[in-house]
């Protein structure tokens, strides 16, 4: 099969249900036709909201309205309000990044680290944009040599085919927005993935072995990752039929194992846990906390590449579970210290947020109720309880409240989409299997990225070193290794 | 004369200018300081982590005055910053040799 067959991409994920049921449509070799006969993305948009066997009837008029226009010129057809929404959703996203996570991470930190955190978080945007443009896309979304139900090397990873945007430009669509904006879309994705780590290793890593790990793992753990759960038919883990609507397993349990893994390489903070090391500015945090939230509507209903009815039920079920979070932590904190904190209703919209990201294409109403309660519950005792307990030195609680919420969404978007008014199963699909299912994809994930995340830092270790000396890290990362300071009081 | 120097709590600043302003006194100096006493300090609470934070912000008031007013500047203070809670702060009056106004170059008494 040629590279035509578009990636699926994030629709395709919307549509997974409908490719476990009518796996065969997708093998349609009408489909596979260079700039094929048919529109793909008025296809697909109706098959993914429609989870009905109606789907091939829909194709049949589709196929009517073709011919009906059959002397015109056709192809995949550009939805200008789905593109548009598209371009607002990018620019949501990145948005999530500078400033949303910078700040949120930047206030959390001492006041002579705040400009180390920020420069890590606006150096990663700009690495990846550049390597993700060389070679991330590619690896992540070309779909060169995959087959439905066929494991091979492309499973797991994509061809270079696409490397330096070859073949991507004005006139090249994905579903039905141009490609360059999908491109970009996706890109805000693999920014943020990366950015999210540095909250695990905050206030002791060196810049330059930043700069190297974070470059190296986009391309060996998050493109292969992404690759493998959202690039179609032939991908590992689309073809088990995971649900991952916008990358609780690419974006948050990958972000959030690096982490913690990161950070047991790294090794704990001078002083930890018996210095104080409270945040500096923990206004910086809410506002950056604010920002996240409302980019997660981006994040998440741009997911759908669509501007539909799965943005839309992905728009309302990200405030729910989030809200809900945000109160969970907040009432747990309540009880377990006596105080409600703003750091505690921060932190728990952060991890409402991270839970319902897979969920968001298929949980209903009372699932995202449901998967907020659990997560802000469960990363409130993660951040707090658990950390205490073995004594890590996960900063700014990467692990916390991204693997662990991330894992706790991966295996409730099982649960949530079959009930509490969730958009159904796929059919032949049991609950059981499809928590099965989703509980493989968060193993194969935590496995992949905690092996080669470890060997990366290992070699970096060697190689460069990982760590500020004792003096630089005493005196300020952003005094240390940029000579400048964020405060002149 | 005397410096009658003030370590009170930062919210009652504002009474114990006016207060002091009615008891004749032309100027003082303020400082923001930190510190502990019987009060000491108080914990916070990041994510679980427990910090005892062991200096409390005070606000220091320095006033120069002639041996006649120390009694009534004294009083002033007390009365405009006692609360009756622990922390309420401390004044120590010390002797003065010698205040100058830089403008004039006069000295003593006439300086205050």
């Amino acid at each position: 099969m040629k590279r035509l067959v578009r990636p699926l991409g994030q629709m395709g994920r919307v549509g997974i249900l409908l490719v476990a049921l009518f796996g065969f449509a997708w093998m349609d070799p009408s489909m596979a036709q260079e700039e094929g006969a048919l529109p793909e993305g008025r296809i697909t948009a109706p098959e993914a909201e429609e989870e009905t066997p109606i789907v091939e009837e829909a194709i049949e008029e589709v196929v009517v309205e073709e011919a009906a226009v059959a002397e015109e010129p056709s192809g995949p057809t550009l939805n200008s309000g789905d593109t548009a929404w598209m371009l607002t959703a990018t620019a949501l996203v990145l948005f999530m990044t500078v400033p949303g996570l910078s700040l949120f991470y930047a206030g959390m930190v001492r006041a002579k680290n705040v400009l180390s955190v920020l420069m890590q978080c606006f150096a990663i945007t700009s690495l990846v944009t550049v390597l993700w443009i060389v070679a991330g896309y590619s690896m992540a979304f070309d779909t060169t040599g995959m087959e439905k139900g066929v494991v091979n090397l492309f499973s797991f990873v994509g061809s270079l085919n696409k490397a330096f945007l070859e073949g991507v430009g004005r006139d090249s669509l994905t579903l039905a927005v141009p490609e360059p904006v999908f491109m970009t879309f996706q890109m805000t994705f693999a920014i943020i993935t990366p950015a999210l780590i540095v909250g695990a290793f905050a206030e002791r890593m060196k810049f330059s072995a930043l700069l190297w790990f974070m470059g190296l793992w986009l391309l060996l753990v998050y493109a292969p990752i992404a690759h493998m759960v959202w690039s179609g038919d032939g991908a590992l883990m689309w073809d088990w039929g995971v649900l991952d609507f916008a990358g609780g397993t690419v974006v948050h349990i990958n972000a959030g194992i690096a982490g913690i893994v990161a950070a047991l390489v790294l090794g704990k903070r001078k002083g930890f846990p018996t210095t104080a090391m409270p945040p500096h500015n923990l206004t910086l945090t809410v506002v950056g906390a604010s920002m996240l939230w409302v980019g997660w509507f981006g994040f998440n209903a741009g997911s759908a590449v669509a501007a539909d009815g799965n943005a839309g039920m992905a728009m309302a079920v990200t405030q729910i579970a989030t809200a809900t979070a945000a109160l969970a932590w907040m009432f747990s904190e309540w009880l377990a210290h006596g105080k409600p904190s703003v750091l505690g209703i921060a932190s728990g919209a952060v991890a409402g947020l991270v839970a319902i990201t897979p969920a968001s294409g298929t949980a209903g109403f009372t699932g995202a109720l449901l998967i907020g309660a659990v997560a802000g519950t469960a990363c409130f005792l993660a951040s707090t309880k658990l950390k205490r307990a073995c004594g890590y030195d996960d900063s700014l609680d990467v692990f916390g409240v991204h693997a662990i919420g991330g894992i706790i969404g991966a295996i409730l978007t099982g649960v949530c989409v079959g009930t509490l008014g969730g958009k159904g199963l796929a059919e032949g699909v049991t609950l059981g299997q499809q928590v099965i299912t989703q509980c493989k994809a968060v193993a194969v994930t935590i496995v992949y990225t905690a092996v080669v995340s470890f060997i990366l830092l290992k070699l970096l270790d060697i190689i460069i070193g990982l760590r500020v000396t004792e003096d630089q890290e005493t005196e300020g990362l952003d005094i240390a290794l940029h000579d400048e300071r964020g405060y002149s009081l | 004369m005397k410096l009658v120097t003030a370590i009170i709590k930062p919210f009652k600043l504002d009474d114990a200018r006016e207060a002091l302003s009615e008891v004749g006194v032309q100027g003082i100096t303020v400082t923001e300081v930190k510190g502990f006493g019987r009060q000491k300090g108080h914990t916070e609470l990041y994510r679980g982590a427990e910090y005892v934070v062991d200096f409390l912000p005070k606000v220091k008031v320095e006033v120069a005055v002639t041996d006649e007013q120390v009694e009534p500047v004294v009083e002033a203070i007390i009365k405009a910053t006692s609360t009756g809670k622990i922390g309420d702060g401390k004044i120590f009056v010390y002797d003065l040799a010698q205040v100058i106004r830089i403008r004039t170059g006069e000295t003593g008494a006439d300086a205050l």
